[in-house]
């Protein structure tokens, strides 16, 4: 793979687009979103939004949440970002029990299956982690020092994920690997036994995630910037198979748009019974669905679900327990963004799951708004705002950020030759002379 | 260094036509192609005499296989491997090289030594590429019965400790790629990095120390202070060397 040299203007704050992120608990009893440095959360039991209560560790999140998850339990909540802090809470509380301080900016975040443990990975590529005490009648703030466990040289891991039994800890990185390292029964002295690479993507490999049919049948599958949604023996390190997003593409984009780095897969979603794949596509105002045959091991297109123009899904989630596949579209830490002005569009599909799907082809795609569990209350608190004008406006301005974003974050920088010698010539790191 | 023409006339490369600045920075993504996997990494480009060209590279029809055994990360101007092709002939070497003239120079040199000796040096060979970033590239699991690091770069400065070529980290990925049993050698003129990398293996799970008299016993050893333009030098200036020399081993699970 030759690197090219692109000549791109330095834009300032490119860099630092953060799409807005959703997450559901496993049971159901709530769905998460993040949007900059605001997390927000519904309660779907009582159809009431979460008030969060975090003083510990002093402050709220600073900077743009980079990274939020359910531990597998749902008893527990992380969110981590830019701000340096990973934070924890309680989910029947909604009670922040911990805050702790990274070195770097943090690109991922997980809790191991058992609840005991928190991941997370810094903008280095390095992986630490964090040890939750079981019983915590107080909030503890930054208390233990994180530990590095592994570390992807000098690159920034994109997502990471426990496997369903425990046994394995998945990461993802920028320079288009993926590694499967066993996870000991004691973490602290590191996880340094590879299980294997999963090793075939062509750019970088935006997420990951473990899907199954049984008990002892697991399976990951990856999303990259090379347009492939990617199923693995993760076990082996083996590619099962490779869909190319591309081949469904072509008529449903305009004929300027496709290029690669349009096609980039932004997030994947499988359904709770490993049926489907869900795929949100960096310029596509829709879904993709694929079909995951996991006894044949292979990965087919089923059917696209095209929401209105102006709407790009940034992160899709979905929980064991319903057939809603929720999506969210938002950005912050774009030019000329008021904070006030974090804005959220929600948008959930129904029947996610393979049977379910092809039996109500006359059903709605999408719900509509007044369907949603919840309605109003559930979209207004999530969202920010029910004013469609007004989301209308915030979103268009997404729409144009989001269509380079991913490239940008992801693929390093090239400069032409000319360029780099300039830039040497710009570095303040020599000598200063008496 | 010239020869006398035998089988081909390709003379050694002379080292002054290949002058290259000692260190280079490992953290810059140089401009160089990388294979996706160890599947794709064409053989026959680096042991004609064992994968011909024309039955496709990677020799996968063959009931077993030939992979590369012994990997010199950071081989410099090729001398380890050179000493060590003679001592090993049915074991197929590669260097890894980051700096691009130096590379050339190696593979020049190379060609010339098969050229001059026909029927050897033909299971040596030289790939230019950042081993900190991509080994995971180019061998399987358990794959390398012997990796060397001769010499590196020391990175004084503790902000460029990271920047070492062992480390905790590497040393994950340096143990996935090796077999159990598989010897890892390192050997250094500089005593704070000799600590160092010794530390390091000392403290990795994967890793156990090779004992002195097998290191004695042990042909390759000799040519860790003896084969290399590096280590020349320091036997010239009459330095010290430190090595560390440990086997990779199996997790026992508590």
């Amino acid at each position: 793979m030759e690197d090219t040299a692109v000549e791109e203007p330095e834009v300032s704050g490119a860099a630092e687009f953060a799409p807005a992120l959703v997450a559901a608990h496993p049971h159901g009893n709530s769905v998460a979103v993040a949007i900059g440095p605001e997390l927000r959360a519904f309660d779907l039991r009582t159809g009431l939004p979460v008030s969060l209560s975090d003083d510990c560790g002093g402050r709220s999140h600073s900077d743009a949440i980079r990274a939020i998850c359910f531990s597998v339990s749902g008893a527990l909540f992380a969110s981590a970002g830019d701000d340096k802090l990973v934070k924890v809470w309680k989910t029947d509380s909604w009670r922040c029990i911990r805050t702790i301080a990274s070195e770097k900016r943090v690109s991922a975040v997980a809790i191991s299956n058992d609840d005991l443990y928190v991941t997370f990975a810094d903008k280095f590529g390095a992986v630490w982690l964090v040890t939750l005490r079981e019983d915590s009648a107080e909030p503890v703030s930054v208390d233990n020092k994180p530990v590095s466990i592994l570390g992807h040289y000098c690159s920034i891991i994109t997502s990471m994920k426990f496997s369903p039994d425990g046994r394995f800890i998945a990461t993802a990185d920028r320079d288009f690997k993926i590694r499967v390292t066993l996870f000991p029964k004691n973490p602290l002295k590191g996880a340094h036994e590879i299980q294997s690479f999963c090793l075939g993507h062509t750019d970088f490999v935006s997420c990951i995630t473990f899907t199954s049919i049984s008990e002892n049948q697991s399976f990951l599958i990856s999303g990259g910037g090379d347009s492939t949604v990617r199923l693995w023996d993760y076990v082996n390190g083996c590619l099962l198979d490779t869909f190319q997003v591309r081949d469904e593409m072509g008529e449903l984009l305009g004929p300027n748009e496709t290029d690669d780095s349009s096609l980039a897969i932004a997030d994947i979603c499988p359904s709770n019974d490993g049926s489907l794949v869900a795929v949100a596509i960096q310029s596509f105002s829709g879904v993709m669905l694929l079909a995951c045959d996991l006894v044949r091991k292979k990965l087919s297109f089923l059917k696209v679900i095209v929401m209105e123009k102006s709407y790009i899904p940034t992160s899709l989630a979905s929980s064991l327990s319903s057939e809603l596949l929720w999506t969210v579209m938002g950005a912050a830490n774009m030019p000329n963004q008021a904070s006030s002005h974090l804005l959220t569009r929600l948008r959930i599909i129904p029947c996610f799951q393979k049977d379910r799907l092809s039996s109500s082809d006359a059903g709605p795609a999408t719900l509509e708004d007044g369907d949603v569990p919840h309605g109003e209350k559930l979209l207004l608190a999530l969202q920010g705002s029910l004013d469609v004008t007004k989301q209308e406006e915030v979103l268009a301005s997404v729409l144009a950020a989001l269509k380079v974003s991913v490239h940008k974050m992801l693929v390093k920088k090239h400069y032409s030759e000319e360029r780099r010698e300039q830039r040497k010539r710009g570095r303040n790191d020599k000598k200063i002379k008496n | 260094m010239t020869t006398n023409g035998a089988g081909g006339g390709a003379k050694l490369p002379r080292k002054r036509f290949y002058r290259a600045r000692a260190h280079s920075n490992p953290l810059s993504d140089s401009h160089f192609p990388v294979p996706i996997s160890p599947e794709e990494v064409d053989l026959s480009q680096h042991y004609p005499r064992y994968f011909p060209a024309d039955k496709g590279g990677d020799g996968e029809e063959a009931a077993a296989p030939r992979r590369i055994r012994f990997a010199d990360v950071g081989c410099g101007f090729g001398g380890l491997l050179v000493g060590l092709s003679p001592l090993f002939p049915d074991t197929l070497m590669i260097g890894m090289e980051l700096r691009d003239k130096v590379t050339e120079y190696v593979k020049e040199r190379i060609l010339a030594l098969r050229a001059a000796n026909p029927g050897q040096y033909d299971n040596i060979s030289v790939v230019r590429t950042n081993s900190m970033k991509y080994i995971p590239n180019y061998f399987r699991k358990a794959q390398l019965t012997k990796m060397f690091f001769l010499f590196p770069d020391p990175h004084f400065k503790e902000k460029n400790h990271r920047r070492r070529v062992i480390s905790m980290q590497l040393l994950d990925e340096y143990a996935y790629v090796m077999e159990v049993g598989g010897i890892i050698y390192t050997i250094t003129d500089v005593e704070e990095l000799g600590e160092w990398m010794r530390s390091c293996l000392e403290k990795h799970p994967l890793f156990e120390t090779v004992p002195e008299e097998e290191i004695k016993a042990d042909p390759v050893f000799k040519l860790l202070s003896t084969a290399t333009e590096e280590s020349q030098k320091v036997a010239r200036n009459g330095g010290q060397t430190f090595h560390a020399i440990f086997r990779r081993i199996s997790l026992q699970e508590e």
